[in-house]
């Protein structure tokens, strides 16, 4: 090993970036595009969803019906309509996610004594938001029928608790249940897989195409400087990348930060070489730069959007799918981060997700210098 | 152990590609300080030879010695003692001329005393003295070859590889890059380079054929010339050439017809007695022959002579 080859390689290499406006900008603009896109356009939060009433019966105890709808924050009565019509176009063309009907004998059976039905049709397009509104929605119904209840048995003479039992939540890590929370963290897992894999799967590759390689690996170069030479540059950027997310974390979205930046750093670096042996491997054996960037992509990036846990909880997945991810070196950085970040999870209490990114780092650095020969067949 | 005398010694050389012989059974051995010409048409392994003599293909067969290094055992002491440009340019493009060579300096670990005086010696040979900041993807042709090869030899290997070095460049930027590789060789500089361009072999000291992976002549340009070619050599004006052509390709006693510019060559056993056989037999034809005159060989004549007559002979794949 010559530090003199290694760092004519490494020099050479930042040249290229320097000097590609398309490299450039995906190592400058792309980590903080993705920070914004995901920090203000993905929100798993259901608050203030759209909702139509069709009141057939405008009664004082309708309209308090009404109004707990309209004070409740996770929905939001965008109009108040008079007839059935208006609610299908409404759920049709999406300007509402779900329609109450109060119908026409809503107080005369309440004060009957009877059992009234209120009618609720939801957008189940998507089920899971679905699902969501219809409990919110049971909920505020049942709180109003509670309250009802309570002031019958009062009026006639029967002292009662407001409510003999409730629960007391408190959340933790996430306090203030911001989806943003959740997301934020995991974006850097996208970033070092773009910047990782898709742009060292372009450098080995480039070389191929250009012919440059034939020139450089008859020089006395070896194989392992020039694969260090290569992806140390991309490794600067990488970490550079890691912190520049961070401090947009926190500093702009307030994501809680209560773990080490020592542990970040630590994971990051892992990951970091996780990736860039995959990409340097990739770029070995495609030896052509579309089809290595269209590689990289789909074995680094898709995942790491995917199946890591970044959006969609692992548990939640099909038992098969939950399986592969275990060989899915972004899902232990993912699971490292979000621990990192809301639960400040010391290193020493990682180890399930250090350990298979540590052995993922060392197996593919391991193929991947074993993969590159200095021959031409 | 460096063999003093043979800067490259090939013995029973054999490179096969599955099925297909690129090299078959290549012996050679070029002097030091020899300017060694490697001539031949494309696919006939001219650049699969160099190759495997810069350690870049392993030999299937047989054993090549460079600098007193086996390629296929010792490719990386090989790679010190050589300087070598590939076929295409294939510098990078999108560095500048003077980061092109700071690389190349690095690569071949030129001592950091003598980087800055190397450098100046390889700009000052290639003539880019002055231009070192210019991006090299806005040099002309027969500059990025000159470059090419001042990256090659900035660490003074006693061996260089050239293949098709001027392909692609205008006749006064090749005149000046052999005036080059001449300079190199007259400080002993072993100069291994392959060509299809019949002027620059005859700048060679000796020159190798080669066709269809194998050796067909091997000598000076001269010796090529005077002992390589059966018969002798005719040259025929006729007006229109082509049907000329056709007819004289069967015609009795011509061993071979071939165009040369505005007139055709003939190869055949006696030239003093064919001359008037061939007049007559165009005119025959209703042909109106001009001149019909015996020349003296040219080394493209030599090349066409053998590659086609091998062909013939030996259609080996």
């Amino acid at each position: 090993m010559s530090l003199t080859r290694l760092i004519a390689v490494a020099r050479k290499e930042v040249l290229h970036i320097v000097r590609d406006a398309r490299s450039l900008g995906i190592v400058i603009i792309m980590p903080v595009t993705l920070m914004l896109l995901f920090g203000y356009g993905v929100n798993l939060d259901l608050k203030g969803m759209p909702i139509y009433v069709y009141d057939q019966e405008g009664s004082q105890q309708s309209q308090d019906l009404l109004k707990h709808f309209q004070s409740n924050e996770y929905f939001h009565v965008a109009r108040v309509v008079d007839n059935y019509p208006a609610l299908t176009r409404a759920l049709d063309d999406g300007s509402a996610k779900m329609a109450i009907v109060i119908p026409w004998n809503f107080s005369q059976q309440l004060g009957a004594g009877g059992q009234v039905k209120v009618q609720a049709l939801v957008d189940a397009t998507d089920d899971n938001t679905a699902n969501v509104l219809m409990g919110y929605a049971e909920a505020v119904v049942q709180g109003y029928s509670f309250q009802i209840q309570i002031a019958w048995l009062r009026q006639h003479g029967i002292a009662v608790q407001t409510a003999p039992i409730s629960v007391d939540t408190r959340t933790w890590f996430n306090e203030n249940l911001e989806s943003s929370a959740f997301i934020i963290p995991g974006v850097l897992a996208l970033v070092m897989s773009v910047i990782g894999a898709f742009l060292t799967s372009l450098t080995i590759a480039r070389e191929w195409e250009r012919g440059s390689m034939e020139q450089l690996i008859s020089t006395p170069v070896t194989a392992m400087e020039i694969m260090l030479g290569k992806l140390a540059p991309y490794f600067v950027i990488g970490m550079f990348d890691v912190a520049v997310c961070a401090f947009l974390a926190i500093a702009w979205f307030h994501v809680p930060f209560r773990g080490s930046f020592f542990t970040l750093t630590l994971a990051s670096a892992l990951f970091m070489i996780v990736v860039l042996a995959l990409g340097f491997l990739i770029s070995v054996l495609a030896k052509n730069q579309f089809a290595a960037s269209q590689i990289a992509l789909l074995i680094t990036f898709l995942p790491a959007f995917l199946l890591s846990g970044f959006l969609f909880a692992i548990e939640q997945m099909p038992l098969a799918l939950q399986w592969i991810t275990r060989i899915l070196p972004a899902r232990y950085y993912v699971s490292a981060l979000k621990k990192i970040f809301l639960k400040g999870t010391p290193t020493a209490m990682l180890s399930a997700d250090l350990v298979p990114l540590a052995v993922f780092a060392i197996i593919l650095t391991f193929v991947a210098t074993r993969s590159f020969h200095k021959r031409l067949e | 152990m460096p063999e003093a005398a043979n800067s490259v010694v090939i013995e029973n050389l054999v490179k096969k590609f599955g099925s297909f012989v690129a090299v078959d059974r290549l012996n050679l051995t070029v002097r030091k300080g020899e300017v060694f010409g490697f001539l031949g048409p494309n696919g006939a392994g001219k650049s699969t030879t160099i190759r495997m003599l810069c350690g870049l293909l392993k030999p299937t067969a047989g054993r090549a010695a460079v600098a007193g290094f086996d390629v296929a055992r010792d490719p990386e002491s090989v790679r010190q003692n050589i300087g070598y440009m590939s076929q295409k340019f294939s510098l990078y493009n999108d560095l500048k001329v003077i980061e092109n060579l700071r690389l190349f300096a690095g690569l071949y670990s030129v001592p950091a005393k003598q980087l800055e005086e190397r450098i100046a010696w390889a700009l000052e040979m290639a003539n880019l003295k002055g231009q070192e900041n210019l991006m090299t993807r806005t040099l002309p042709g027969g500059w990025k070859q000159r470059l090419a090869l001042g990256c090659a030899v900035l660490h003074r290997p006693p061996v260089i590889f050239l293949d098709e070095p001027t392909s692609g460049v205008d006749p006064i930027s090749r005149r000046r890059f052999w005036d080059l590789i001449q300079q190199m060789a007259s400080q002993g500089v072993t100069v291994f380079v392959t060509t299809h361009y019949m002027e620059e072999a005859e700048y060679c000291n000796r020159l190798a054929l080669i066709f269809r992976g194998k050796i067909v002549a091997l000598g000076t340009p001269s010796e090529l010339k005077h002992n390589s070619m059966k018969g002798e050599l005719l040259l025929v004006e006729c007006e229109p050439l082509g049907p000329a052509l056709e007819a004289l390709q069967s015609a009795p006693g011509v061993m071979d017809a071939a165009v040369f510019g505005n007139a055709l060559h003939l190869s055949v056993e006696d030239a003093a007695s064919s001359a008037p056989k061939i007049e007559a037999f165009l005119r025959q034809r209703g042909l109106a022959p001009g001149k019909i005159e015996k020349i003296r060989p040219t080394l493209e004549d030599v090349f066409v002579s053998l590659t086609t007559g091998s062909a013939a002979e030996a259609p080996t794949q």
